[in-house]
This record gives structure tokens, sequence and C-alpha cells, in this order.
């Protein structure tokens, strides 16, 4: 069949994009090469949904960030992700610092940002008492939220898919092809043939677009290192804190996650070989070390020694910085690239624009009366109380079995992650939180392999940590001898020496 | 056979012990043997035995039982006083909360969520390995980074191997014993990185673990990064000057698809922190008196959750107190309170129990901060017990007999370890 | 004192195992027999030395897979020490075993391993899978 739309990249823009389409009749392919959803900058950043004042005037980021709030709150009425309107903080040390953000001020205002205050140090002290004594004022945004990011892709995927969005794992792109007004899309697990593209493919952005013919600025990866702090810490701050800006970089904040885990970060430098293409997910010394300076400048009582976690992301960079969304020189094809902050913020005002323009482009959109917007949430036990618990576990006596004990994450929970789309341990941990705690997976990690085995049929030495070739144990020397022995993804059947 | 039938739950139990490793199997043992009548242990592996059933080496017992035995063959001779004494072991459970009036509220497959009044509850939770992130390794996030507590269960329950090439961080006895595993089933070990200038491991774990097989200890060393996208493809090393910091002027690169982190446990105090219990900043689990009760009324702790032991025979001992004090709760025996209290003193970390009574005899166990050699421990000035060394890594006994506090009338005795003065200078003192 | 050409003289360095002090002990030999150890600091650690030099031998603990058990694996321990350069051949010989489930702790496994005169049995009951 050919395909109304084949959107290349399910991350939290190709997904939001997929699920708007899924409110027409349109078909839609959603092509991605991980194992995974959202596995890639989508998993990996800071889960903040911008104030909406930020961004600077005249960019495609300041058309779409205040916009894009707005409708995060209509999607979490639909959806379930977690998400919370915590509000942020913009933090003054100084004069300088006071008139930026009396221009923040007013930018937000004449964008129509609603709720924006300035506070007074007394003010500030009396809502965040932990923050440093040396702010002299802050800038509160009560329109900002916290999200997170991961929950919110699944459930933007899932409910794609729900609505008929045809949704193509492990399938890289490997060319796009010219086929009559349309395109076929080569990947590694076959052809896939559409009207439009819409590349969506993050840090691949650019390498995407050359293969369709069609031009695009370079993307590099700017990354950004994270580090999450002792649940100890829960409360510490109530808002997310920011200090006032000096040039492109937000400089360090202080996240209070959804879940209530605190996290500081991020960094904000090109990687090591400032490609695309990087695999340079590593988190350094000199990154701790001006994340927890960072933290501690907007509350002292950071540090080190709290952090419990720590990851990097890869933010798509293009040229100019600022967002590149729209139709280009090969019609039809059209590029939705440099989404870094506060691309996840904005992401469903920029689903709702890449369906306008492929309507201008000349795509039917007729409304699917069957579009169902909502999806039933997973059962979170950790936030039930006794009793809901109880009924849950004597209808599937998977609930009543604990599998991380640190997140109190039944097995229940596990399976229905699975059934869901997990089928990594990051996809179980990302949509479980088993494994995010204070022992990170030591205890739990085998519990949950053997059901993601069980569950997918897929043997021990395939299960992975986040696809590819992460995998986590390997046969026997002796089994691998045996016949009847699986084979290993990573041809561990070899014989070891030993 | 048949599926063994759900265990018939009560709905109330003189005590009920959180957790069935080797902590709360002696918890139930010595509350039996104090007379408490019903006694519930809890565990969430679907078989009591804790951790020992992973630990198939040699070297447990030979205190409690006063022969060698391997850590399943420990787990089942406790197993088997446990049924002898009629108590109840609930596996696949997991204990959500214990409020003010000591209702446990359990959660089971086979009893959903089961209401239980405790007379006393005894906290044996364990322990739970420190990881990665908590010494925070830079370098990128592949799979092949665990503990070395799960490579042991992959490969001595589940039968599956973590890599093919295996470097190991941290000397500490899990990590020494797993490269000898290893090295039994074909992988390859490629050397072990400590931090400290000695060893943390017991020698002999050095000896028949590393040395047996031409296993490099690198001491002074530690991993400053890990590499590899999807799975660890090397580690860099460095060594650490005297301040602990690495010098990355020396570094190296060690290839390997596997780093095991054997860098010690920490209390698993989930539930105590949940039930607001009051808990040592030093060990980070709940204080405790000399019965082993927490701060909270009928709740008490014993085990590596309170703080951790080199030795299963000291957590036997010290469970069995805890468990015989909380069937003693529940009995009405009446234990006089404490009335002297312990402060750790020059070079002791900590001290558990925290308080004692004069009226009884007591073991006091402690952990220094830094090695001695002819050293005495002091009990305040009212006792001094001369010791050939003292390590970190060797947890210390002190028997603290009330002849020695008939003189004494104060509230708090220092506890502290210090260099024994040369024996003339005594004699001349005497 | 001059050199010895009819004795042949032997030195050897150990780690003592007996207490956490890990005393470096050194052993001289002549002919086999052990005539001197230096470095330790108690009886236990010369005792340790002659044996180490003499006759080291190990506990061999591993296991081996089981058939239709609860669990796929049980441990195992020889019942007594092995020649210590016997031991990765012990461990070898059991890669090759399969036991069927239900098994006593206790129970021999595999009856003089390698010749050893060790029988290795297991450490633990593993009834058959529910």
């Amino acid at each position: 069949m050919r395909y109304d739309v084949a959107i290349v990249g399910a991350g939290v823009i190709g997904c939001a994009i997929a699920r708007e389409l899924s409110r027409s009749l349109a078909t839609v392919a959603l092509i991605e090469r991980d194992v995974e959803v959202g596995l890639g900058t989508s998993k990996a950043n800071s889960g903040i949904i911008h104030g909406g004042h930020r961004a600077h005037d005249g960019t495609l980021k300041a058309a779409t960030e205040w916009r894009g709030n707005q409708l995060w709150g209509e999607l979490a009425k639909e959806l379930p992700f977690g998400f919370e309107r915590v509000g942020d903080l913009t933090v003054a040390f100084d004069e300088a610092d006071l008139a930026v953000l009396h221009e923040t001020l007013e930018q937000g205002r004449r964008r129509g940002v609603t709720g924006l205050e300035l506070w007074d140090a007394e003010r500030l002290r009396r809502e965040e008492p932990n923050l440093s004594h040396e702010a002299i004022a802050a800038l509160h945004a009560p329109s900002a939220g916290v999200v997170n990011p991961y929950e919110a892709c699944f459930a933007l995927a899932e409910s794609a898919v729900r609505n008929g969005v045809d949704l193509k794992l492990e399938h890289a792109v490997e060319g796009i092809d010219r086929d009559g007004d349309g395109f076929v899309v080569r990947t590694s697990r076959g052809d896939v043939a559409a009207r439009f593209v819409v590349n969506a493919a993050g840090l691949f952005g650019d390498a995407v677009a050359r293969m369709a013919g069609a031009s695009a600025p370079t993307i590099r990866a700017r990354k950004g290192e994270e580090y999450l702090l002792d649940k100890r810490l829960a409360g510490y701050v109530g808002r997310v804190v920011f200090p006032t800006p000096s040039g492109e970089s937000k400089g360090i904040l202080l996240i209070p996650t959804y879940d209530g885990t605190l996290m500081v970060g991020p960094t904000a430098h090109w990687t090591a070989d400032h490609g695309a293409d990087t695999t340079d997910l590593d988190t350094t010394a000199a990154g701790a070390a001006e994340v927890f300076a960072g933290a501690r400048r907007l509350a002292p009582g950071i540090a080190e020694a709290d952090c419990i976690a720590e990851f990097a992301g890869l933010r798509a960079v293009a040229d100019g910085e600022d967002f590149v969304i729209g139709a280009t020189e090969v019609a039809g094809f059209l590029n939705v690239i440099g989404i870094q902050s506060p691309g996840l913020t904005a992401a469903p005002a920029i689903a709702q624009d890449v369906v306008a323009l492929l309507a201008a482009q000349g795509l039917e959109l007729e409304p699917d009366d069957a579009f169902v917007p909502g999806l039933e949430a997973p059962v979170r036990a950790a936030q039930l109380d006794f009793e809901e618990l109880a009924r849950v576990a004597r209808g599937d006596p998977a609930f009543g079995r604990i599998a991380c004990r640190c997140e109190r994450v039944t097995e229940g929970e596990v399976r229905a992650a699975i059934a869901r789309g997990a089928r990594t341990m990051d996809g179980v941990k990302f949509r479980t939180r088993a494994g995010m705690g204070r022992c990170q997976g030591g205890f739990c990690a085998w519990r949950v392999m053997s059901l993601i085995a069980e569950a997918t049929d897929t043997p021990i030495p395939a299960v992975t940590k986040k696809g590819g070739g992460s995998w986590i144990a390997r046969v026997r020397t002796d089994a691998a001898e045996r016949s009847d022995a699986p084979d290993a993804p990573d041809g561990t059947r070899e014989v070891a020496h030993g | 056979m048949a599926k063994p039938a759900p265990l018939d739950l009560r709905r109330r139990y003189d005590v009920v012990v959180v957790g069935g490793g080797p902590a709360g199997l002696g918890a139930a043992v010595g509350a039996r043997d104090a007379g408490a009548e019903h006694v519930l242990v809890v565990d969430r592996e679907p078989e009591a035995g804790g951790i020992l059933q992973q630990c198939i080496h040699h070297g447990f017992g030979l205190h409690h039982f006063k022969e060698e035995l391997t850590g399943p063959e420990y787990a089942q001779r406790f197993l088997a006083q446990v049924t002898e004494r009629g108590v109840d072991v609930l596996t696949d459970a997991y204990v959500l909360d214990v409020d003010r009036d000591r209702r446990v509220a359990l959660l089971s497959q086979d009893h959903a969520l089961a209401p239980v009044d405790a007379g006393a509850v005894v906290l044996a939770m364990g322990a739970r390995e420190r990881t990665r992130e908590a010494v925070r390794i830079p370098g990128s996030r592949p799979a092949g980074v665990m503990t070395a507590g799960f490579a042991q269960k992959l490969v001595n329950v589940a039968g599956y191997l973590p890599g093919k090439r295996v470097a190991i961080l941290g000397s500490g006895d899990i990590g020494l014993i797993m490269a000898r595993r290893l090295i039994l089933e074909g992988v390859e070990v490629v050397g072990v990185f400590e931090l400290m200038p000695h060893a943390n491991g017991l020698s002999r774990n050095v000896v028949q673990c590393l040395h047996d097989f031409d296993v490099p200890l690198h001491l002074s060393t530690t991993v400053v990064r890990v590499h590899g996208r999807d799975r660890v493809d090397r580690i860099t090393v460095a060594p650490v000057d005297e301040a602990l910091r690495p010098v990355l002027s020396r570094a190296w690169d060690v290839a390997c698809d596997t780093l095991l982190v054997s860098i010690g446990l920490i209390p698993d105090n989930e539930l105590a922190r949940h039930l607001g219990v009051r808990l040592d900043p030093v060990t980070t689990g709940p204080v405790v008196d000399s019965t082993m009760q927490t701060s909270r009324d009928g709740v008490f702790a014993c085990g590596n959750t309170v703080h951790i032991h080199d030795l299963v025979d000291m957590v036997s001992q010290e469970s069995y107190l805890a468990g015989s004090a909380a069937g003693g709760f529940v009995t009405g025996r009446h234990t006089p309170a404490d009335n002297v209290r312990l402060t750790p003193g020059a070079n002791v970390r900590y001290t558990v129990p925290t308080t004692i009574s004069t009226d009884r005899e007591h073991t006091v166990y402690l952990r220094v901060q830094k090695p001695m050699t002819d050293c005495v421990l002091r009990l305040g000035d009212v006792h001094a017990k001369p010791l050939r060394y003292v390590v970190p890594a060797e947890m210390v006994t002190l028997k603290v007999r009330p002849r020695f506090l008939e003189a004494f009338h104060g509230g708090t005795l220092t506890v502290s370890v210090e260099t024994r003065e040369p024996a003339s200078t005594k004699g001349a003192a005497a | 004192m001059s050199p010895d050409h009819e004795h042949e003289h032997d030195t050897a360095h150990y780690l003592c195992i007996g207490c956490p002090l890990g005393c470096r002990l050194e052993v001289d030999a002549v002919d086999g027999e052990v005539v001197e150890v230096r470095g330790n600091s108690c009886k236990r650690g010369k005792e340790f030395a002659v044996q180490e030099y003499t006759d080291p031998r190990r506990f061999v603990t591993t296991t081996v897979r089981v058939e239709a058990g609860r669990w796929p694996r049980l441990p195992v321990k020889t019942a007594a020490s092995v020649p210590k350069d016997r031991v990765a051949d012990v461990a070898r010989a059991l890669h090759e075993l399969t036991v069927a489930a239900p098994v006593a702790m206790g129970d021999v496994v595999l009856a003089d391993v390698l010749g050893t005169g060790v029988d290795v049995v297991a450490t633990r009951d593993l009834p058959r899978a529910a």
C-alpha cells in the first residue's frame, strides 16, 4: 500500500505529528530505526514544559512555545503521562540580571503568557527558602511545568497506533527515492511508499533530507549532562529554577521532576566530534563539576554526594539555532528538524503546524469519526492506596508481586508495559520506573529480564538494555556447546577459553 | 509436584519478621524461643534464605555451626530450624507499611492485600549493593555495568554469564568471589581495581580467588571512564594520589565487555525510612537500643538493615537477640531500660547498639575508621581490651559485662580504639 | 655458607589468609621440606605456609545443570578439599554434568571426581518444578 504520509523518526516530534494526523482518515506510517519509540533525545532531556515567555521574538521557537505550553494541558487530560504545572523561577543575582528579567517579563506579556510576576527577595525566600540568599529577585511563571517526556512520547505513539497509524520499529531508513508524485522510503526492513514524507529524524535530520535530495541546514549535537539526586531531597525546591540566561544556554537548572526526584543540569557543549551521528553520550567529571557549581549557585545546599544517577542527552541543533519547519524544494518532503529546546514544549504546536503544512500541499484531512483521544492509564501501584491496590491484586495476582522494591513496581505493571510496547529494560524502566530507584536495578533486573523474555518469547541473551548490541547476559559456555542452546545476538556461541 | 497450597495466613501474629534472609530467619527462631506463639516471616523472593541462596561458596557458619558451610547450606539449616518451630513463612510477599498500631499491610499474590496485626515487628530487609551511580563513574551508559551481586545471581541462580571479558571495580568479598566464580565458568577476568591501598576483602579471598588464578589486583587504582555505546567495550583506569584523586596523566585503557562493581553494601532501609524510625546517619540503618528495638515501640531491627556485617554468623547472633527481644515484648517479659549511652570516640565510626544497660551482658559491635596494629579498645575508663589489629573491613565485637559497670555512675561511655602505650610506660603508671 | 649442589633449595612467598593482617609469608625449603617460615606473626600463619608449600588444597564450589528442577542450577561443592592444581579440571568436569530433580542436600552428584577420591555433593534441596 501507499501511505498518505510517512514520518521518519518516532521521537516526541514524530509521535506528536503521527497522533495529530491520526485524527483524520489519512494513512500514516511512523518509521523508527530503534526497537522502541522515544529512545533518543526524547528520553534524555530536562522534561520541562517551558512557561512560554523565554524564546526570543521572531523565531519559530517563539511562535510555537506558548501554544505548545497550552496544548500540553489538553494532552494531559486525554493521555496518561506525568505532567504538572509546577511553575518556574528565573533568578536574578544583580541589577544586570534584573534588567533581563524585566525584558523577559515584557516579552512574555506581549506573547500572552499569563500569570508572570516579578518576586522580590523576600517573597522568593518565603516561597523557596532553600534558594541562595544572594538572589535579589525572580521572575515567576506559573504556566511552566514538568513532564515525564518518555511517558508522553510513549502515550502519543500508543494513541496514534490505536487510531490507525502503522508504527514500523527497527526500520532504519537507508534511502528515499522519488516515485511519481510520492516517495519510496527504503529501510532495513523493506520499502515504505508514501505520498508525503515528514523528516522528524532528530540528530539525523540533515542526513535524511539529503537522502531525499532536499536541502537542510547542518545538524550538530549539543550535549547536555543531567544529574539526579536522592529522593531525600524531594521537595527541596517546588519549582523549576533557572539562573538569568546569558547567550544561547539557559544555564544550569534545578528541576523538581514529575516523579519527585530533584534533577540538576544540563550542560550545553558540542560533542567531541561535533557530528550529529556522534556516539558521545558520556557524562564527564568536568560536566559534573559545572553542573554542581551551577546548582550550588542557585541552592547552596546541593551536594554531589546526593547524586544517584546521571545521564546525557543530545540536542539536535540546526545552524542558526532556530527550529527548521516546513516545505523543501522537493515537493511533498517536509523538514521538521533542529528541534532543540524548547522543542518538547513546542511539540504539540509543531504537530498542528505540520499537519496544516501538509494540508496546504494537498493532503486531504477528512476527520476520522472513530478517533479516540484517550488511553487508559496504566496502574501505578506506588500511587494507589492499600484498598485500591488490594482490589487490583485480587483481579490479577501479578499486581500482588513486587518486581522493583525501590520504586514499588509490581510485576503486573511490568507485564502491562510490555503489552503496551516495551521491549527493552530501558523501555520497561521508563514506563514503570522499575530500576530507576536507589539500587538502579540490582534487585529487579533479573525479574524484569525474565518477564520480557517470557512475554515476548525471546531468549534471555536476546533481552537488551536499549536494543542493538546492548545485551545483558550471555549463555553459559557449556550451554553454548549444546545444540539446543539459543543463539545470543552478539554471537556468543563461540566457546570462551578458560 | 503440585504447587504448594497457599499459606493459611492468620489475622494476628505475635511477631512479624520483614525479610527471610539470615537476619529474618534468626529473628524468627529467637522470637519462638522467647515464647512468641505465632511468628510470620515475610519474604519478597520466591523462596526464603536471602542472599545466602546465591552465595554458593564456602566460608559460612564457622562461628555459629562450628563447621564451614556454603551459603545455601547455611540457609537450609536455618530454614529447617524455622520449620521445626512452626514459623509461617510467606514468600513472594511484600510489606508495604506498618502503622502506629503495628498493623502490617502485606501485599502478596495469594492474599492480595492482607492486613496482619502484629504484637511486634522485626525489620530484617538486609542490604543492597552500592552502584556505579553511587561512585559516579563518568562515561557512557551501556549495558554491561552491573553489581557483583547481580552477576552472582545471573551465574549461580539463573545460569547465565554476564560477559566474556570482565573487569571488577572494588576488592570487596563479593567481587573477589565473583572473579573466581567467573574464571571457573570460562570467563576471562582482566583485573580487579581497588581505590584504597589495601584490598577490602578477606586475605583468604585475595589468595584463593585472585592469586590462585593470576588475576591482577591493582591497588590505589580506580575506574575513571566507561566506554561503549550499546555494551561496554573498554574502561579507562587511573592510579590515585594520597587524596584518592585519579592521576589522569597516568591513565590507561582496559578492553572488556563487562564491569562488575563491588564497592560495598548499604542498609536496605526503604521501609524503615517509610516508617519514620530514627536512622543513624553513619550506618544509614535504624538506631537501635540494646534489645535491637528501634525508636518505635515494638519495632525491632537486625542484620544488614541495621549495619553491614562481614560474617553471616554475626547476623544470626544479632538477629536471634532481636527476635528474642521481640518475643519478650509480646509475652510481657520485662527488660530494664537502657541507662548508658555509647558514643563513638577515636577511630570508631559507630556502635550497635547505641545504648546499653548496666544490669546485663551485652555484645557491642563497632567498626573502625582506619587500620591499626597493637591497639586497645576502650570503653570509657571502665574497660580496656587489647587488640592485635583492627581494620575497617572487619567488624569488632566487645563483650560488655555488668562487672565493668559496677562502679560507673555516668550516663555516657565513649568507645575508642587507640594505639597501645608501650608496656614500660604502663608498668610505671601502675 | 658455600653453595650446596647436592640439595634443591627453594623459596616461596604467600599472603597469609588466617586473619586480616595478611602477613607476607616467606618459606624456605630444601628438597621439598620446609625448613623455615618467615613473616608470620602467629602459629596459624606458619601452619598455613607449610600446607601451602607442601600440599595446597582447595574446596571447589560451583553449580550443575538440573532437569525438571524448581531452579535451573543446583549448587554443589567438593565434600573435601582437592589439590589446588585440580580445581579448574574439577569445575570443568562439572560443566558436563546434568542431574535430575529432586535432589537433597548432601546427595552425591558425582563420586570420586577425576579420581581425587573426593565426592561432589549438593549443597541444598532442590524440589521438582511445580
